[in-house]
């Protein structure tokens, strides 16, 4: 407590300062962005979003740091800038998580993993999250078909009047050497055509101490060590264009994606091994391309079309161990098509049709190059009547395979191995969503929403799971899971004393995974796997978010946000594993904490802005059998991020500073994986 | 605005604040983990009472995990200590490691082989108390002769060329200094050795040259530590074992493919393959003429493993049974990892790894393959050494 004591009167002491600047900023008042989105369709679908000055307000680095302010979502984070970050979205394990950038799905077919820590913030202007689906039905096939969605909407140009181009510069500099210049420039290049470009660099040595240490029961030290995490350097570039077209009626935007970066993987901190020397380059790029058109009053279209080339090279040079040098090389190529039509004017339906193409290339042993072919259509219909909304879709997915095995020797009759390519797939899979307004207008009451859904999904089985040499198996079934969930949201403004607008949501839910594909110990020798679909898991939880925008006198304005997460993930896999104190049967699943949640709190006053934020995961453990060997601690963050906006000459900037893990507390989200303490960064930025 | 105001609200940010600590209050610190115990079995009668006053376990636990972790079962108590290395040793940061690979007893040491934490880590043998270390890179196992420990290594020398392959080495350590005092280079990724005579047999793996897996025992004379031989015996060798009839017995992993796991027996006399045994070996212990041994078998018909407990009489090189768990036991062990018989009572210790990431099972049956008790054990249960007076 001595420290929050220290840390309050620090804010206090900073106070006649932020005063004495009012004085010369009176006339500079900068112009707020507001963004109105209309609500044509009223979210049928449980979702969160952060957007516009909220989220530059995080001063969050990655996505992957932004997304942990959303209810149900763990995020996985091996630490550092370039560290591995993945998330995990009501427990459902980071393979049922759709992750769409600009409206088109990031792919790897590989492992199933999107590394979060890739997309940086800069030029974001909207992470959404929706469980189930887009509140949507004009939208491709795919969008139908993950369990959980996350959408990244990178900023579209905007000119204020008679403004021909927007230029924009940030620099970011701080803790574990970090070094992130980036520029944006958006040019008008006719009334209905704009470009954009962006441009990012980073540098972090991944540098920082951590700490572990333990105690006797008494409370004397037993051990204390420090240490500074090494291997965790990156370099990163990043280049993306586009072009962003209007017209009366309907849009199209063309972009290009270009990723390029080098980094250590610092792994595991274990007993005599403090350093590692394996290393990642990775190598993305796509082009994407999006139309849509209003046909007639009734009609629209969308068309989507995208290839992606995914580059990556591993290497661990460390000759005590494997050496191991392989390259992959993915590719993708994906369109689809969506038409929507009016009925009635409160009845639309919809019919998607998608096709993707992917290609594995590995320098592995054995590799038997997989070339996959997946189809998918859905159709969706939504309609409202009275105070009732109600979507429903029905998604059709068609998986085709093709392999190239080398021979070894004579013939096929090899007992120690598979043959063959993974049966095709026919899935189909439904979902529905419903979203009822109970009281109408009634006073107070009528910003209540009741909604429930139901989905069932699966994911597909990785390249990894299905060929990855000896590890693999065809026989795999996709993995499924099935969502119930009902809550309600009281959304509206309120203009009653100090509160401008109220968002309350809760859900409870109930979702089960089966078929879960899992690494079980295949024959003889040590860590020989076999991808095997053995698990299935229950899931029961509640997340409750409350967001409030205050109206304090004298234009300060405050923003404040609750976050909270109830889960029960338990494992059900083995129910021989029965032990009531040790068994895995019944425990809870790896790394899913009971509960965890965030605060935050967003204050603006003229220039000035500052930015608290909180973030809380309660125990978990790192197996399911929960005995204390797996046990890992409660964590949790406060960072501090403070900034003011400035003018001169033409220039519009704003510098800020953050303060995040301000206690400094060392903890691991993964077991051995220590992240960093106490860190720091100072960001300036510049518009012209 | 007032400047009471301003500091208002900066009181209640403050407020909240403290607010979400108290609500956060939970993290602790991290305790030295005490022994576990837990009974298992009856208090040994005095006149039942061997020189055998116990084995260590030690636990693998998977890798990074640094969950290697080593337990104590105390005949003459009939009870199991889990987990007693940090206790023992609790100012050991990061405690044992992460991969325990072997474990022996020689002398008034008991050492255990922490395959990637690179070292073996060198105990009293009844404390369980820390002496040292010797660090050796990619350690593998460990075994005895005149004062020496040899120790087989994966890691060769370091080349700066990415074709290199590199050999593996046995090392020469002394016991006293713990300084490792010679390299001996043997062929790739050698696994298990043993100690006949002047000579170190080891068995060659090439675990890491897939598809090329190594085919070969290395043949090492002590006093001028050199290799002097390879003997041809089938891919991928992991462990061996001299009766006391003259023969070694060589257990292959196999390559997984076309050729399956067996068990083979080189003639000392002659040094070379004489025969083998149509049994596969996934480990083995001996005792007088009786070869313990199991076996796990990827079977891509029934998508599953196979498992066999075989007993093979190395006096008439036969194999006497496939299966001696006779009461049904073998129904509930998921993946057998261990494997140990007590030299005088014969009771037959085997462990279960399950899926090796969760607790393992230590089961002791008796001599007529019925089991007497089981117990919860650490994360990959496998490597045994028994403690005698």
């Amino acid at each position: 407590m001595f420290f929050v004591r220290t840390f309050c009167a620090g804010l206090l002491l900073a106070s006649p300062v932020v005063s004495f600047a009012q004085s010369k900023l009176d006339s500079l008042q900068h112009l707020e962005e507001v963004t109105v989105v209309a609500n044509r369709y009223l979210e049928v679908i449980p979702s969160q979003k952060l957007s516009g000055e909220k989220l530059e307000a995080l001063g969050s680095f990655s996505v992957a740091d932004a997304i942990r302010y959303f209810s149900g979502v763990q995020i996985k984070d091996y630490g550092g800038i370039g560290g591995l970050k993945t998330v995990d979205i009501r427990s459902m394990g980071t393979n049922h998580m759709g992750v769409f950038y600009d409206g088109v799905q990031l792919g790897n077919a590989q492992n199933g993993q999107i590394d979060l820590g890739k997309f940086s913030l800069d030029n974001i202007e909207e992470i959404s999250l929706y469980n189930g689906q887009k509140s949507e039905i004009f939208q491709p096939a795919k969008d139908f078909g993950s369990a959980g969605t996350i959408y990244l909407r990178t900023r579209r140009p905007q000119f204020a009047d008679g403004k021909p181009a927007n230029l924009k510069a940030a620099f970011r500099a701080g803790s574990f050497d970090l070094a992130n210049p980036s520029v944006l420039w958006e040019q008008k290049i006719g009334e209905n055509l704009s470009s954009s470009f962006s441009a990012e660099y980073i540098y972090s040595s991944g540098k920082y101490p951590f700490r572990y240490r333990k105690v006797f029961q008494d409370g004397t030290v037993a051990w204390d060590t420090t240490a500074v995490r090494k291997n965790g350097d990156i370099h990163s570039l990043r280049l993306e264009g586009g072009l962003h077209g209007f017209s009366d009626d309907g849009k199209w935007n063309a972009k290009a994606y270009f990723y390029d970066s080098e980094k250590g993987i610092p792994g595991a901190i274990v007993n005599n091994v403090w350093k590692r020397s394996q290393r990642q380059w990775d190598r993305n790029f796509f082009l994407q391309g999006s139309f849509q058109k209003r046909l007639s009053g009734e009609l629209e279209a969308l068309a989507n079309l995208k290839y992606a080339n995914d580059w990556m090279r591993y290497l661990n040079p460390d000759t005590t161990l494997m050496y191991i040098d392989n390259t992959f090389r993915q590719q993708e190529l994906y369109a689809s098509f969506v038409g929507k039509y009016s009925i009635l004017p409160r009845w639309d339906v919809s019919l998607s049709a998608d096709y993707q193409w992917n290609i594995l290339d590995a320098s592995l042993q054995d590799f038997v190059y997989p070339r996959r072919n997946t189809a998918l259509t859905a159709a969706a219909t939504a309609f409202e009547w009275k105070r009732l909304k109600v979507q429903a879709s029905l998604l059709a997915t068609f998986v085709f395979e093709d392999v190239t095995r080398i021979q070894h020797g004579a013939g096929d009759a090899q007992p120690g191995r598979q043959s063959g390519k993974a049966d095709d797939k026919r899935e189909y899979t439904p979902a529905a969503f419903l979203s009822w307004q109970p009281f109408g207008e009634a006073k107070y009451l009528s910003p209540l929403r009741l909604r429930a859904f139901y989905k069932q999904i699966f994911r597909m089985p990785t390249f990894n799971d299905l060929y990855y040499t000896d590890v693999g198996n065809i026989a795999l079934r996709p993995e499924y899971t099935t969502q119930y969930n009902l809550g309600f949201q009281y959304a509206g403004d309120w203009n009653r004393g100090l509160i401008a607008r109220l968002d309350v949501q809760a859900d409870a839910y109930y979702n089960e995974v089966t078929d879960k594909i899992i690494a079980a110990p295949k024959g003889n020798g040590q860590y020989r796997w076999m991808m095997m679909n053995l698990g299935y898991v229950e899931i029961r939880g509640i997340d409750v978010s409350a967001r409030i925008d205050w109206a304090l006198p004298y234009g300060v304005r405050l923003h404040t946000s609750l976050n909270y997460t109830f889960q029960k993930a338990q494992d059900f896999s083995d129910p021989s594993d029965n032990d009531p104190r040790a068994g895995t049967w019944g425990g809870l699943i790896a790394y899913i904490p009971r509960h965890n949640g965030s605060a935050v709190a967003s204050l603006r006053w003229r220039a000035w802005d500052m930015n608290y934020s909180f973030i809380y995961v309660g125990e978990r453990w790192h197996n399911s059998s929960n005995i204390r060997e797996n046990y890992e601690q409660p964590w949790y963050t406060h960072d501090l991020t403070m900034g003011k906006t400035f003018r001169f000459m033409k220039l519009k900037g704003k510098i800020s500073a953050e303060v995040n893990n301000v206690l400094n507390q060392y903890y691991d989200v993964v077991l051995n994986y220590p992240m960093p303490g106490r860190n720091y960064k100072l960001i300036l930025k510049i518009e012209i | 605005m007032s400047k009471q105001y301003f500091l208002s609200l900066m009181a209640v940010f403050c407020l909240s604040l403290v607010f979400c600590l108290s609500l956060a209050s939970c993290r602790e610190d991290d305790v030295v983990f005490e022994p576990e115990t837990v009974p298992v079995d009856k208090p040994e009668s005095p006149s039942a009472h061997t020189s055998v006053r116990g084995f260590y376990l030690l636990n693998e636990g998977n890798m990074g995990s640094n969950k290697s972790t080593l337990d104590y079962y105390d005949c003459e108590t009939g009870e199991y200590l889990r987990n007693i290395f940090a206790a023992a040793n609790p100012s050991v940061p990061k405690e044992l490691g992460d991969v325990g690979n072997d474990v022996r007893i020689y002398g008034g040491k008991l050492y255990a082989v922490i395959n990637c934490s690179n070292k073996v880590e060198v105990m009293d043998r009844y404390t369980a108390r820390r002496l040292g270390q010797i660090d050796i890179p990619n350690c593998r196992y460990i075994r005895f002769h005149e004062g020496y420990a040899y120790v087989s290594s994966y890691a060769g020398p370091v080349e700066l060329n990415p074709s290199y392959e590199q050999l593996g080495y046995v090392a020469k350590v002394d016991t006293a200094t713990f300084q490792v005092l010679d390299r001996c280079l043997v062929g790739f990724q050698p696994d298990e050795l043993e100690i006949v005579g002047n000579t170190i047999y080891v068995a060659n793996s090439g675990g890491y040259m897939f598809p090329n897996y190594e085919s070969t025992v290395s043949v090492i004379d002590v006093p001028s530590f050199t290799e002097t031989r390879r003997i041809e015996v089938a891919r991928n060798l992991h462990r061996l074992r001299a009766d006391k009839r003259g023969n070694l017995w060589v257990s292959s992993r196999g390559d997984y493919y076309a050729q399956p796991s067996r068990l083979y027996r080189i003639d000392l006399e002659t040094e070379t393959l004489a025969d083998s045994l149509d049994i596969a070996v996934s480990n083995f212990f001996l005792d007088g003429d009786s070869l313990y041994l199991y076996s796990v078998e990827w079977s891509y018909v029934s998508m599953s493993n196979e498992i066999t407990y075989g007993i093979v009489d190395v006096a008439r090189r036969e194999i006497i049974t496939r299966n001696f768990i006779t009461d049904g036991t073998e129904r509930l062990i998921r993946i057998p990892y261990g494997i140990m018989v007590h030299p005088r009572t014969k009771d037959i210790y085997i462990t279960d790894a399950r899926n090796y990431v969760s607790p393992g099972t230590l089961y002791c049956f008796d001599k007529a393959g019925k089991q007497k008790w089981n117990v919860r054990t650490g994360d990959i249960p496998a490597h045994f050494a028994f403690l005698e007076d």
